[in-house]
């Protein structure tokens, strides 16, 4: 059967587990073709394990047995250059890019922050995805055969919470800031038939949630867990869930959506 | 290849033409059954031609076509016993329902201070009361069923701004946003998912008709299409003047099937960019 992006290619951060994982096997059994990064190790002031190699690995053989292509290279958002030659090299081998889903991200709310929470998650969640919209945007545009941007940002993109840390505000502040960036980029790029748009998930089942460090911090600040609660009968979304929103934002039968912030999140946004 | 919505029962308002049955086909297509209303009659105060019976069987006869049952109901958003009732006999026949598209609407203008009482009445009376009859008629069944449901209301690309020369239509568009807001609310309970669709300008009969291109180009005598694109398109950001039909029907499939299970509450613009320039 055909599928939904046969013959495109997508440029995925943070794919070595979680959200990006379910990104790529998405795409991919849409037809879509992945280039696949992630940093693949510890960064400092994030209280939970971050993605390994293996983790990496893992993605590469989901994808192979589609039967579609990956080039999987272990990069930082934050370093532009290390990140380009990442996308380099999954356009010399796959083609350029069609699709772009800016996933990576951290949050480091804990009982335990660094005075350096705050930057940290700034230089990650917000200059990380600019630094890979950035990287990827010559190679669209020179194609000249438009595509679609997807900047995964939050409930916390929406909405005041996330509570009074450091890492928390950034966080918020991050994924809001997503937005703008969003918005801009959608406008500026429409001439190029290159659609951008935002997606804000309430939590999702993935390492970043489901650790000791956030558990711990819910069980001392209940309000904070209180203020997270969705409409909808259900404490988190899955992956998949967000990936089949990124899979219909990116398709041809959302050929004419852009600019917009959709949530994917039990009716959080709404309820609040 | 089974379908997004197969062995789903959809309701869709506004069915005889336009978006309505371009939704009717689409769901269809993904293997719903349908329960096609219109109100096959025309609106004193609209000042275009509205569908005809014959429209209606039109759709009835896709989605047949399609192999997939259909059952046609003539009725009025406006009436809410009479919804009731046509309603629950096509429920009935049917044997279900799990999806409803709120699509029924009517568009007519003039300024704020120049619109008469008529024309404001018949535009909240349909576009913003209708939705709510609609709504009221079907949460008994979508809550009897136990397997909770989807409900979309088509709202419109102006509730993100203002537009002038029908502040009737852009008040009940808005209005649908805050009936959309708190449906979703009192439904969750029930897994009973409520959302609002936003498109930009949709090519149908609700623009392609005299009335409306006299509006956007009141410097010609009898405007035709093609003399309308330039003013459209520079309403939205990407370089289009109007989408189609079908693309507000892939946006409610996507609403309504389980991809988006965990969406509601939303929003959901099909608008070009038309609201973010």
């Amino acid at each position: 059967m055909a599928g939904k992006l046969d013959g495109k290619v997508a440029f995925i951060t943070g794919a070595a587990r979680g959200q990006g994982r379910s990104h790529a096997v998405r795409l991919a059994e849409e037809g879509a073709d992945i280039i696949a990064v992630d940093i693949c190790r510890q960064i400092d002031s994030v209280p939970y394990p971050l993605a390994t190699p293996a983790d990496l690995d893992q993605t590469v053989k989901e994808v192979a047995a589609l039967g579609r292509r990956i080039v999987a290279r272990q990069a930082d958002v934050r370093d532009e250059a290390g990140l380009k030659a990442a996308f380099d090299a999954g356009v010399a081998e796959l083609g350029p890019a069609d699709i772009v889903v800016a996933n990576a991200g951290i949050a480091t709310m804990s009982l335990h922050e660094t005075h350096e929470a705050w930057q940290v998650v700034i230089d990650v969640n917000l200059t990380g995805v600019f630094n890979t919209v950035e990287v990827a945007l010559p190679s669209m545009i020179e194609h000249g055969q438009g595509g679609a941007i997807v900047l995964i940002s939050s409930s916390a993109g929406l909405a005041g919470i996330g509570g009074p840390s450091r890492g928390g505000l950034a966080y918020t502040a991050s994924k809001h800031g997503l937005v703008g960036l969003m918005r801009s980029y959608a406008n500026n790029l429409a001439r190029h038939r290159i659609r951008v748009n935002s997606v804000h998930p309430t939590g999702v089942r993935t390492p970043m949630v489901e650790n000791d460090a956030l558990r711990e911090f819910l069980t001392a600040r209940p309000e904070a867990g209180n203020a997270i609660a969705n409409a909808l009968p259900v404490d988190m979304v899955e992956s998949a869930d967000i990936a089949s929103a990124v899979a219909w934002l990116v398709c041809d039968d959302a050929r004419y959506v852009t600019g917009i912030t959709l949530a994917v999140d039990a009716g959080f946004t709404n309820k609040r | 290849m089974a379908g997004r919505v197969a062995g789903k029962v959809a309701l869709i308002t506004g069915a005889a033409r336009g978006q309505g049955r371009s939704h009717a086909v689409r769901l269809a297509q993904e293997g719903a059954d349908i329960i096609a209303l219109d109100l096959c009659d025309q609106v004193a105060s609209v000042g275009y031609p509205l569908a005809t019976p014959a429209d209606l069987a039109e759709t009835v006869g896709l989605v047949e076509a399609l192999d997939r049952r259909a059952v046609a109901v003539q009725a009025d958003v406006r009436d809410h016993a009479g919804l009731v009732k046509a309603l629950d006999d096509a429920v009935a026949q049917l044997g279900q329902l799990d999806i409803v598209s709120a699509n029924a609407g009517i568009l007519s203008f003039g300024t704020a201070a120049g619109l008469d009482e008529a024309s404001w009445q018949d535009m909240i009376d349909v576009n913003l009361t209708g939705v709510w009859h609609t709504a009221r008629a079907v949460i008994p069944h979508l809550i009897a069923s136990g397997r909770g449901g989807s409900i979309v209301l088509t709202s419109s690309g102006v509730v993100l701004r203002g537009t002038p020369n029908c502040a009737h239509y852009v008040s009940a568009k808005h209005g649908l946003v805050g009936l959309m807001r708190t449906l979703a609310l009192e439904l969750a309970p029930h897994w009973i998912r409520v959302n609002s669709l936003h498109p930009t300008s949709v090519d149908t009969a609700m623009i392609r008709n005299p009335q409306t291109l006299g509006l956007f180009r009141p410097d010609l005598e009898n405007p035709g299409v093609d003399d309308v694109v330039a003013t459209f398109q520079a309403k939205n950001a990407l370089p289009i003047p109007w989408v189609e039909a079908v693309d507000v029907s892939n946006a409610l499939l996507f609403l309504v099937s389980d991809e988006a299970r965990y969406i509601t509450g939303v929003p959901l613009p099909v608008d070009a960019g038309y609201s973010i320039i």
